[in-house]
């Protein structure tokens, strides 16, 4: 038999490099070890922020960089996952842990919902159209008097700190590890997605869906695949953003600025890639962390400058984003010559 | 046994008939060259087979179903593979990525998969370029990459647009030879070509087309002779 053949089925299929494994292995205990030092509770609320926008960003980047649908209308799994969390322990005092899943169920369905007529809409209209409905959602929250309508929902406060409430009023470390087990778990089931096999689909779909049509992968089943599991990304997040704050209102959980930011992480970091969500988040919000405290309220928008500004410069010199500053090879598969 | 059985097939974009009453069949482990000048309405009829494009009116039938308007997606998950005119590579993944997506309709553990598609990947002699990015690849290449990507999802029928479209002369002996080795493997072939010379050597049957209709189908010795497509076709080279 073939010896080249052999040797090619002899390889790897992943190429798993031991000090790549090592330095994330490290880099997880010293962000587990963190809070142990002492931290103050800016930089806890910092690191919070981080885990969060990273994993909102990956929400992101399963729709648009692994299956090439462009939404600009993801805050609003973000805001119903807010407001499920909220609401349900309010009316009924159900645990934040429940409805956490409902918040991701719910946003299951309206994927479905507008994921079956957007997603046979190509390119830009797709965009638009999510666009739209991102905003409607806000509209619809303004004036819903159910949920509080323009003023939102204050959660009802526990006298102390509470793991079945999800409440912690003394520290910010809980909410540190909360965020932190989210964003692991979330981007560790990412990656294994992305070197599955629906992982090598969704890019197919992305890639050339007429040749994916070719190889019997029915691609508008599979975009709405795509935006579902995004939408059950991006919820739960919602739901511990509303935990952590307390107070959720229409204008900040539905705001357009969420869908945004969300685009601008994933590409700064790297769009397609797993590990760019996580470099663009910690660029982009220690700015706009930093912004907010040197320049208070009314500089409150020139974090965006800035974002502006970094966008502008990362799609001019490194359009495949900050993560291609690091040879591929190292990350991904290894190429022979 | 009849592999396809094309009936009066129709298609029409405004007031242009791209194929018109088009009738034809194919027996199981032949090669079927379609011909025609430009403009005949080729890949027409290779996207109304093969579901890219909704036909109008006729019968399509795929051994004894019938695929008539059914989805790409479906047709090829009956065994229908093929290649496009216009390249479709998966350009920003690898060569071997690209043959996995296909191997994956037959294969669903991942390193079963992989086995498989490096077979093919040898099969059409691109071992060493397997870690290659689709984008990297020659034309020639890319040619090789998809009949690779569309034998991966074990087709019985393999329809291919242009084999030896826009590759140098001297890549074409190489891609006859493959079209060649993979009828020995039992799949049923129809290819459009230009070069005549290539369909008369590799066709066991013919189909000529002109101005969307079928001027003529038959073995390759019948339609060299055949006055019609002499006319709208080869006699392109006695005027040469």
């Amino acid at each position: 038999m073939d010896s080249r053949l052999e040797f090619a089925k002899s390889e790897p299929i992943w190429n798993t490099n031991n000090r790549v494994i090592s330095i994330i292995a490290g880099l997880i205990i010293l962000l587990f070890a963190l809070p142990l030092f002492g931290m103050n509770s800016f930089y806890l609320h910092l690191f919070i922020m981080i885990f969060m926008h990273a994993v909102m960003a990956q929400s992101w980047n399963v729709i648009a960089g692994f299956s090439g649908q462009i939404s600009l209308g993801h805050g609003a799994f973000f805001g119903i996952g807010a407001y499920a969390t909220s609401f349900f322990y309010m009316e009924y005092g159900i645990t934040p842990w429940i409805s956490i899943f409902f918040g991701m169920f719910v946003s299951a369905i309206f994927a479905v919902l507008i994921g079956i007529p957007m997603l046979r809409l190509s390119g830009h209209y797709f965009a638009i159209a999510t666009l739209l409905i991102g905003i409607s959602f806000q509209v619809v929250f303004q004036r819903w008097d159910l949920v509080g309508a323009a003023s939102g929902l204050w959660v009802t406060m526990t006298p102390e700190d509470s793991w079945s409430a999800l409440q912690f009023h003394s520290s910010k470390v809980p909410y540190y590890y909360v965020f932190l087990i989210f964003f692991l778990i979330t981007f560790f089931l990412v990656w294994l997605l992305s070197r599955s096999k629906l992982g090598y689909r969704l890019r197919a779909v992305r890639d050339d869906p007429q040749a994916a049509l070719s190889l019997c992968i029915n691609v508008s089943n599979y975009k709405i695949i795509a935006y579902v599991i995004s939408a059950m990304i991006m919820a739960p997040m919602g739901s511990l953003f509303a935990q952590y704050i307390l107070i959720i209102d229409p204008d900040r959980v539905f705001n357009i600025e969420i869908s945004i930011i969300v685009l601008l992480i994933t590409v700064l970091g790297g769009i397609g890639n797993v590990w760019g969500p996580i470099i663009g988040a910690s660029i982009l919000v220690p700015i706009s962390e930093y912004s907010r405290i040197y320049l208070g309220g009314t500089g409150g928008a020139v974090d965006l400058i800035f974002y502006g500004l970094i966008l502008m410069i990362i799609c001019i010199f490194r359009p495949n984003g900050l993560i291609s500053f690091i040879p591929k090879d190292i990350l991904e598969r290894k190429k022979q010559r | 046994m009849k592999i396809l059985t094309v009936e009066k097939l129709s298609k029409s974009f405004g007031g242009i008939h791209a194929n018109r009453d088009i009738s034809f069949d194919v027996e199981e482990g032949s090669i079927l060259g379609v011909i025609g000048p430009n403009g005949a309405g080729k890949s027409t009829l290779f996207n109304l087979i093969t579901g890219f494009t909704k036909p109008d009116t006729g019968k399509v039938k795929f051994f004894d179903k019938n695929i008539f308007g059914i989805s790409p997606d479906k047709i090829s998950n009956l065994g229908v593979g093929r290649t496009f005119q216009k390249l479709k590579p998966f350009a920003d993944q690898t060569l071997l990525e690209n043959v996995m997506i296909g191997a994956f309709v037959k294969e669903k553990d991942i390193k079963r998969a992989r086995d498989r598609a490096l077979e093919i990947i040898d099969f059409v002699d691109l071992i060493e370029k397997r870690h290659h990015f689709a984008k990297e690849l020659s034309t020639g290449q890319r040619k090789r990459l998809e009949m690779a990507r569309a034998m991966a999802i074990d087709p019985k029928l393999l329809l291919m647009d242009e084999v030896t479209g826009g590759v140098d002369q001297k890549t074409i002996p190489g891609l006859v030879e493959l079209v060649k080795k993979l009828k020995k493997t039992g799949v049923t072939i129809i290819t459009i070509e230009h070069n005549i010379n290539i369909i008369m050597e590799i066709s066991d049957n013919v189909l000529a087309l002109d101005q969307g209709k079928r001027i003529a189908f038959g073995e390759p010795k019948e339609i060299q002779n055949n006055k019609q497509v002499i006319d709208a076709y080869l006699g392109t080279f006695d005027a040469a």
